[in-house]
């Protein structure tokens, strides 16, 4: 997901403060910044909500890329717009993880010196028009399993912030299978731009869940805290079932040869994606991890003449009216 | 009706120009803040050239749609003033051309709203309340970066040396400008550059910048004759898919 | 690394009469950067037409660990409620 293998932090804290903070969420209580929370707690969101952030600001880059390629003004600005909800998302994702005591600056900087990071799927490129079609459909419905549930999260200002992302969301995705919708029903050169996104986009869309519930050492505290709220597997069976109706609709092929209808349990059979690659790309060696980061390097460098200096100008007005008082 | 479609064509391309180029700051800007409100103006531009070319489409009466004239014309054929279509550069630069630009949208949408076209005078009143808020934010943040620091006031001075030449060429004067006078359509641009020079020296002076001396301008892209180098790039960026699969419908 | 821009909460009255509502956060150079900044943040699909702003470190905050004094008191006071009141059908609606 937006958060893949964010580790939970082990925590020291005084049994009978933990059992308290555990009945309240439990209760269902949201917990609020300045209550008592353990450090484990407050790490491990931070490192969660950080992440989410990062994967919104860096997943501005993949469809930032065919901004100025739109094929017609309605495409350019629905994208557009959309792109420009990512930047929100990411601003009020940053906002929440601040309550927690860390600085948007300071997460900027984890980012970009590796410290923290983001969702793998960012790391693949937008090759074609169809590939704004296969993310909105697969990325951002990916994206919308995971986050629908996280409304519910137990720190207030991420869920908060989740409702206002989930709401804004709900027209990525449609916007995305529009998109395929018109590349399917347009000329053969376009069905086959349609076919090779999905190919490529498919895998790196299942391995957004991260890894299977069976390696996947740091769910249970997590979602016991209610920061995590489904497991990687049963995120991923939803996904499947609901993409592959979508994608038989659309006449689209998904690229799994061992993909089947189970009578049995009422679900899709699949398989599941490389998680070398997966690995790989995680580890710093996916097709574009440096090229998405170096970007964001510069943006930042680019952009730091004009952040000072509109913190200087407002020290000198505020100085100004000081005197004048 | 050849200078109406004319008219309508320097209105779309200018918006068609700048929105494009305002767009490239997406995902990049110096601040997610600016990032998200770049974003917004290049909405509201794509938005404004969409009712104008949409005009211009149905003026012409050739059967084009808005689209068509924003991807299938070249070079020769955009009407838009030569300071929108130079590239970027940095966040000044950017800033400083959208409020060299919004200071003579504003009073110029203004005059428009007059306009005996019925149609021209609906799309004025809208994009005038945009550019009213363009016109705000750009005019504070090249004070703020006039300001600031040091460096941030040699890159607004260097931004506005550059642009000067070009910013003459809001107020140039044509058959086309004459023709749409004539007709109660429009004003002559040079009816409104006192407003715009009130406006322009009085932030520029509030900046802590020199207005450049030189009067000389630039001419060439409004009547199409001779265009920058630049906007043949842009126009191979955004009109790539148009071009490579001719009647694809996307 | 240089002074990030200061951290400012966002209050909009939407369209309809009703009180300012807390929004969200954003950062900004000072009041009026903060204004703007919220107008382009928060309200791009025509969520207010007016806009509070007030920088976080500002804003006192009832302690978490007063709760119950805070907001105990007010339970047992049930006939602040309509409800309380027992009042017969035949009166009508009050």
């Amino acid at each position: 997901m937006y958060a893949q293998m964010v580790k939970s932090e082990a925590t020291k804290d005084d049994p009978e403060q933990l059992a308290a903070f555990q009945a309240r969420i439990d209760a269902g209580e949201k917990i609020e910044p300045k209550d008592w929370m353990p450090e484990g707690y407050r790490k491990t969101l931070i490192r969660q909500v950080g992440q989410h952030a990062h994967s919104e600001i860096v997943g501005q880059l993949p469809e930032g890329n065919w901004i100025t390629r739109a094929p017609t003004l309605e495409r350019k600005a629905n994208l557009l717009a959309k792109v420009q909800d990512e930047a929100g998302h990411g601003l009020y994702l940053y906002c929440a993880a601040e309550t927690l005591g860390v600085s948007r600056d300071e997460m900027t900087q984890m980012l970009l010196d590796g410290r923290m990071k983001y969702s793998s799927i960012f790391n693949y490129p937008t090759l074609t028009w169809a590939d704004m079609g296969a993310v909105g459909w697969l990325v951002d419905g990916a994206a919308i399993m995971n986050q629908v549930p996280l409304q519910r999260t137990s720190y207030g200002p991420y869920a908060r912030a989740m409702v206002r992302v989930c709401k804004e969301e709900s027209f990525h995705q449609r916007q995305g299978f529009h998109i395929m919708m018109a590349m399917v029903k347009g000329t053969a050169e376009q069905k086959r731009m349609a076919q090779d996104a999905l190919n490529r986009f498919w895998y790196p869309a299942l391995m957004m869940f991260g890894p299977s519930d069976k390696d996947s050492v740091h769910s249970s505290q997590s979602m016991a805290w209610k920061i995590k709220m489904n497991t990687n597997d049963e995120l991923r069976q939803k996904f499947v079932d609901e993409t592959v109706p979508q994608a038989e609709y659309l006449g689209l092929t998904i690229p799994d040869e061992d993909l089947t209808w189970n009578e049995e349990n009422g679900q899709y059979d699949f398989t599941e994606p490389d998680w070398n690659e997966f690995f790989d790309v995680i580890s710093g060696n996916g097709p574009c991890n440096v090229d998405r980061l170096s970007a964001r390097q510069k943006a930042w460098d680019d952009g730091a003449w004009v952040r000072d200096a509109m913190n200087a100008h407002a020290e000198k007005k505020a100085a100004r009216k000081l005197a004048a008082e | 009706m050849k200078h109406l479609f004319e008219f309508l064509l320097r209105q779309g391309d200018n918006a068609l120009v700048l929105g494009h180029r305002t767009s490239e700051w997406c995902g990049v800007a110096p601040a997610l803040e600016e990032d998200i409100a770049l974003a917004n103006t290049a909405l509201d531009l794509i938005g404004q050239t969409q009712l104008w070319l949409g005009y211009a489409a149905e003026v012409e009466g050739k059967g084009r749609s808005a689209n068509d004239l924003a991807y299938l014309r070249d070079v020769y054929d955009f009407r838009n003033i030569l300071m929108l279509e130079v590239p970027n550069e940095d966040f000044g630069r950017t800033l400083m051309r959208q409020f060299l630009f919004d200071a003579f949208q504003v009073p110029w949408l203004t005059a428009l709203c007059g306009s005996s076209d019925k149609r021209v005078a609906d799309f004025s009143g809208k994009s005038l309340k945009e550019a009213n808020y363009h016109l705000d934010r750009s005019a504070e943040t090249v004070i703020a970066l006039g300001n600031g620091t040091e460096e941030s006031n040699t890159r607004m001075q260097a931004a506005l040396d550059y642009l000067w030449p070009y910013a003459g060429e809001l107020f140039g004067e044509d058959d086309t400008d004459q023709a749409m006078q004539a007709a109660g359509i429009a004003v002559l641009p040079a009816s409104i550059r006192n407003d715009w020079d009130t406006k322009v020296q009085g932030i520029l002076s509030d900046a802590s910048l020199r207005t450049p001396k030189s009067t000389f301008a630039h001419f060439g892209g409004r009547s199409g004759f001779r265009h920058t180098e630049h906007l043949g790039h842009m126009l191979a960026t955004m009109q790539i898919l148009q071009r490579s699969y001719p009647g694809a419908v996307w | 690394m240089s002074k990030e821009w200061p951290l400012w909460e966002v209050f909009i009255r939407g369209q309809h009469g009703m009180s300012h509502r807390h929004v969200g956060s954003l950062h900004a150079a000072d009041a009026e950067h903060a204004v703007k900044n919220a107008r382009d943040v928060y309200t791009r699909r025509n969520e207010g037409v007016s806009i509070w702003v007030i920088e976080a470190e500002k804003i006192t905050a009832s302690s978490p660990s007063e709760k119950g004094p805070m907001y105990d008191p007010a339970r047992d006071k049930v006939y602040r409620h309509p409800t309380f009141y027992d009042i017969p059908d035949e009166v009508g609606k009050m």
